[in-house]
């Protein structure tokens, strides 16, 4: 048998019993163990709540939609698997493709929610919306020239961990907006999901980022350091105007902004970077807040007296066979 | 002032924290062949959260080992809890199942690395927490 010409190396069987960075394992068992799909949501619950949104308000809601599923569209088909060709690890490259799929599940629920509660011919209209909105393709363009195979492997996992933890969120706001108001509530549990999992997303590929980053010269760190901080810059610009023509009819739009500076310095923190926007400009909205995670009691803090003074954990966490006691 | 044990992974949050505080602090080691600090006066504990969905996991197991040992718990005073907003219900549950487990207060919580008034607020705190529990020691 004759052989065949080498298009590219044999890859080596991955071994999952002999991993290289821990993380690997523990990013890779929690992605499969908070694996879902949308069918789990009974989100036909919110179809009456639908129907009490003014005709603004859905228009809004759906449009908004749009443009997460966008994101999700861009990072499911370009952003992750860009990832992969810089993977150091094997099983990085397994955490990836699981990342690259659940961007497809999210991109899928969102066209879920609509053919539950909307119809075709406003769907349709949102989603040329999206296609046409100069600050959506604005903020894709600049992410995907950073997607770019010629560019700088850590530079686009700044570009997407900037995605993950902070573009996501101007969007993001609205469901939990309604959910604090008690509406949409099965459509907030739905988003809820992905907000968990790009949360995870956006940490292992700021982990990675940092693992990278440790084997440069101090002046190469301080570059990537000046082009992360220059392209969040650039990104908020975008993000305000996006917020601006989107919120401002609900007078919604300070607030909104409230939560993308607290966004965009969790995004910051989880590349190991110091936060861009102080404490004042990130008080977001406590109702927010609370929507986002419903029993976390706000600003626990035993020292000044808020908060419960004795936490009693849930039962099921402790069950770990770990415990000696 | 008494002290201050901490675990923090290689992506360096809760290290990144503890430094701000700019106290003297123990690193509970990644490595399960480090050493493990032994504490033996009273303590506090500042912990990052590593549940699933369902909150499985929220206590690393190292952190879980190093509380294993009776000696090192019955100093153990009260819990920092770490964690991310994003994962709703479970934000920062490591801090629950340790106080539940220890039957110690679970005293402040913070995301990732910890805002500028969330170091500043645990310094304080601790300086006056510290306090009382001398004045409360028998």
């Amino acid at each position: 048998m004759k052989d065949l010409p080498a298009v590219r190396p044999v890859p080596r069987a991955i071994n999952w019993n002999r991993v290289q960075d821990d993380k690997d394992l523990e990013i890779w068992n929690r992605l499969t163990v908070n694996f879902w799909l949308p069918e789990k949501v009974p989100l036909s619950n919110d179809i009456q709540s639908w129907s009490q949104l003014t005709e603004e308000e859905q228009r809004l809601t759906i449009r908004v939609f749009t443009g997460l599923t966008l994101l999700d569209t861009i990072q499911n088909t370009v952003g992750a698997p860009a990832l992969m060709p810089d993977a150091i690890t094997p099983h990085e490259e397994a955490v990836l493709t699981n990342i690259a799929f659940m961007e497809a599940v999210h991109a899928r629920s969102y066209s879920s929610i609509f053919s539950t509660l909307c119809s075709t011919v406003e769907v349709d209209e949102a989603f040329r919306w999206s296609e046409e909105n100069p600050h959506l393709q604005q903020k894709s363009r600049l992410i995907l020239q950073e997607y770019d195979a010629a560019s700088h492997p850590l530079k686009k996992k700044i570009a997407s961990v900037f995605l993950e933890s902070f573009l996501f969120y101007s969007g993001f706001y609205l469901p939990m907006h309604w959910s604090s108001r008690a509406r949409l509530t099965n459509t907030a549990d739905l988003i809820r999901l992905i907000i968990r999992d790009e949360a995870v997303h956006g940490y292992y590929i700021g982990y990675k980022f940092q693992r990278g980053l440790e084997r440069l010269s101090e002046a190469e760190r301080a570059e990537l350091k000046d082009f992360a901080f220059a392209l969040i810059f650039d990104l908020y610009d975008i993000e305000t105007r996006y917020t601006e023509s989107l919120y401002d009819p609900l007078g919604l739009t300070e607030d909104v902004k409230n939560f993308l500076h607290y966004n965009a310095n969790k995004a910051l923190q989880n590349l190991g970077f110091e936060s861009l926007f102080p404490d004042e400009l990130c008080k977001v909205n406590p109702a927010i807040m609370a929507a986002l995670s419903p029993n976390a009691d706000e600003n626990h803090d035993f020292f000044s007296g808020s908060g419960s003074s004795y936490v009693i954990g849930k039962a099921v966490a402790t069950e770990d066979e770990d415990w000696d006691f | 002032m008494a002290g201050l044990v901490y675990y923090s992974s290689r992506s360096g949050n809760t290290q990144r924290f503890v430094d701000r505080l700019g106290l003297t602090a123990a690193r509970i080691p990644i490595d399960p062949e480090g050493d493990m600090p032994s504490p033996r006066a009273p303590f506090v504990l500042v912990t990052p959260t590593y549940a699933d969905g369902q909150g499985r996991g929220a206590v690393h197991r190292q952190v879980i080992r190093f509380l294993n040992d009776p000696d090192t718990r019955c100093h153990l005073r009260g819990v920092i809890a770490s964690g991310n907003r994003n994962f709703g219900t479970t934000y920062a549950l490591a801090g629950d199942v340790v106080a539940q487990k220890c039957g110690v207060p679970v005293l402040y919580r913070f995301e990732l690395a910890g805002t500028d008034t969330d170091v500043a607020r645990v310094k304080e705190g601790l300086d006056r927490f510290w306090k009382t529990q001398c004045l409360t020691a028998t």
